[in-house]
C-alpha cells in the first residue's frame, strides 16, 4: 500500500471540504473494499477520509413508514436491527448474509451503494424499493443513481448521508453466493407496494444491477412464485466468466426470484 | 503520519506511525503482539481477527488510525494469568487445531460468535458463523465441535452466576 494522509472529520461539512481540498482524496467508510483495493495498489489516494464519526451518517429512523439508514450504518447493524427485522425483514435479512461477521462489522450500506460493484447485494435493495439516495448536496432517485459497473451519478467530493423507502408491504432478497468470494452470481430483490411490483438483479447484469421489467409485470399480476414460470430470461447482456455462464446466470436469475417471492 | 492512541488488552499505548500501517502490522510490530497471525493478507482468511469495541474484525483490513480511540483486544489479552479461556481450553481438548495458524483468528471469531448468540447456538450456526475464518489443515470438525463445547460451558457459567 503506497503512503496515504488519514483524516478524521466529525461532520458532513468538514468531510466535503477534506476532499474538496485534495483532489486525489477517497472517502474511507468500512474500508472492507477499499483498503483491500489500496494493499494491491489498484488504488492510491493521497489521502483518506474517514466517514465512520459523523453522526449525521449513523443510526436507523423510521418516520410513519419511511425509513431512513445512516450510510456509515454497518451491515451487522441493518441485520440485528429491530426497526428493520419488523419493518423491511428482506433488508435485514440481505445484510446478514453480506460477505462474514467481520466483514459485517466493519462495511457499510452508504460504503456498498457508492462503489455499486456489480456483484454487490445492497444495490439491487435500493432499486428495487425505489429508495432515495441522499447526499451532501440533493436527493437522487436510485434509478438514476446507478449508471454502470462501479459507476454511479455521484459526483467527486459528494457523499451519501442516508438513503430512504417507504416500507414495503412485502419484501425479500434471494442470492446464489460464489462459494469463494461470497460476491452474488445472481442476487434478486423484490419488493410490492400496493399495485406496484420492482424486481432488481445483482451479479449477473454485464452492466451492472438492472430493474427485469418482465418480471414485475408478472408479478404485479399475480403476486406468487407460479407467476415467474412463464417469464423468459434473455442472457444477452448478462456476464459470462469463469464462474458461470450468461445462460446459467439467466436461469439463476429466475430460480433467485422465485425464492425471493416465496420467502417475502 | 497519524497519531495512533488506543487501549489494547487493558494497556493504553500511543504511537506516530504512517497512515498506511494496518492494525495487524501495529499489533505485530509496534507492540510485538504477534499472536495476531497475517494468512492471506486479503481480507479472506480471517487469520488476523481481533476484537475492537468488542467485535470480531479483519485486522489486516482495518488501518491503524481507524482503531485509534477504540479497545482492542487479541488473543494475548483473552485470560489473565495461567487459566486459559474456555474457547483456548475447548481448543485444546477438542484437538480444534492441526498446524495451529488459523487457531488465533479461529478462537477470536469464536469468542465474538458465543457472546452474539447468548448461548443459544448450534452447529449449522457455528458453521455458517465461521465463514469468514479458513483452515487450510481443513479441521473444521474438532474447530466447531470446541466452540459448542466452549458455548456450553459459558453458558453454564453464566447460568450458574446468576
Amino acid at each position: 500500500m503506497y503512503e496515504t494522509n488519514y483524516h478524521r472529520p466529525s461532520t458532513v461539512e468538514e468531510a466535503v471540504a477534506l476532499l474538496s481540498a485534495n483532489p486525489d482524496a477517497k472517502p474511507l467508510a468500512g474500508g472492507q473494499t477499499l483498503i483491500p483495493t489500496m494493499k494491491q495498489r489498484l488504488a492510491a489516494p493521497s489521502d483518506l477520509v474517514d466517514l465512520r464519526h459523523i453522526e449525521a451518517l449513523r443510526g436507523i429512523k423510521l418516520e410513519g413508514r419511511r425509513i431512513i439508514i445512516g450510510a456509515a450504518t454497518t451491515h451487522a447493524e441493518v441485520a440485528g436491527s429491530e426497526a428493520l427485522q419488523s419493518a423491511c425483514p428482506g433488508l435485514a435479512s440481505l445484510a446478514a448474509h453480506i460477505g462474514d461477521p467481520h466483514v459485517r462489522h466493519m462495511g457499510t450500506l452508504g460504503g456498498s451503494v457508492a462503489n455499486n460493484d456489480p456483484a454487490a447485494d445492497y444495490p439491487s435493495a435500493m432499486l428495487a424499493l425505489d429508495a432515495t439516495i441522499h447526499t451532501s448536496t440533493r436527493d437522487i432517485k436510485a434509478d438514476d443513481y446507478f449508471t454502470g459497473l462501479f459507476e454511479t451519478a455521484l459526483d467527486e467530493g459528494e457523499i451519501i448521508v442516508a438513503v430512504s423507502f417507504e416500507a414495503p408491504e412485502k419484501a425479500a432478497y434471494a442470492k446464489f453466493a460464489n462459494p469463494a468470494s461470497l460476491y452474488a452470481m445472481a442476487g434478486v430483490f423484490v419488493a410490492r407496494h400496493g399495485a406496484g411490483v420492482r424486481v432488481a438483479v445483482t451479479g449477473a447484469g454485464s452492466d451492472g444491477v438492472f430493474r427485469q421489467g418482465d418480471m414485475e409485470a408478472a408479478l404485479s399480476a399475480n403476486w406468487s412464485p407460479a407467476a415467474l414460470d412463464s417469464v423468459t430470461v434473455s442472457a444477452d447482456d448478462l456476464m459470462d466468466d469463469l464462474h458461470a455462464s450468461a445462460a446459467y446466470r439467466a436461469s439463476l436469475i429466475k430460480t433467485m426470484a422465485k425464492r425471493a417471492v416465496a420467502a417475502a | 503520519m497519524a497519531k495512533v492512541e488506543l487501549t489494547v488488552n487493558g494497556r493504553k499505548v500511543a504511537r506516530e506511525v504512517e497512515g498506511r500501517m494496518l492494525l495487524a502490522h501495529f499489533l505485530r510490530e509496534e507492540l510485538e503482539l504477534t499472536g495476531t497471525h497475517i494468512g492471506c493478507d486479503t481480507s479472506q482468511c480471517g487469520a488476523c481477527v481481533v476484537h475492537v469495541d468488542g467485535k470480531a474484525v479483519k485486522s489486516c483490513t482495518m488501518l491503524a488510525a481507524q482503531a485509534s480511540g477504540t479497545e482492542v483486544t487479541t488473543i494475548e489479552g483473552l485470560s489473565t494469568g495461567a487459566d486459559l479461556h474456555p474457547v483456548q481450553r475447548a481448543f485444546n481438548t477438542h484437538h480444534g487445531l492441526q498446524c495451529g495458524f488459523c487457531t488465533t483468528g479461529m478462537i477470536m471469531a469464536s469468542v465474538d460468535i458465543i457472546n452474539r448468540y447468548g448461548g443459544a447456538l448450534d452447529e449449522a450456526t457455528v458453521r455458517a458463523e465461521l465463514e469468514g475464518n479458513i483452515c487450510r489443515c481443513t479441521g473444521y470438525h474438532n474447530i466447531v465441535k470446541a466452540v459448542l463445547d466452549a458455548n456450553a460451558e459459558m453458558h453454564g457459567q453464566t447460568q450458574a452466576a446468576e
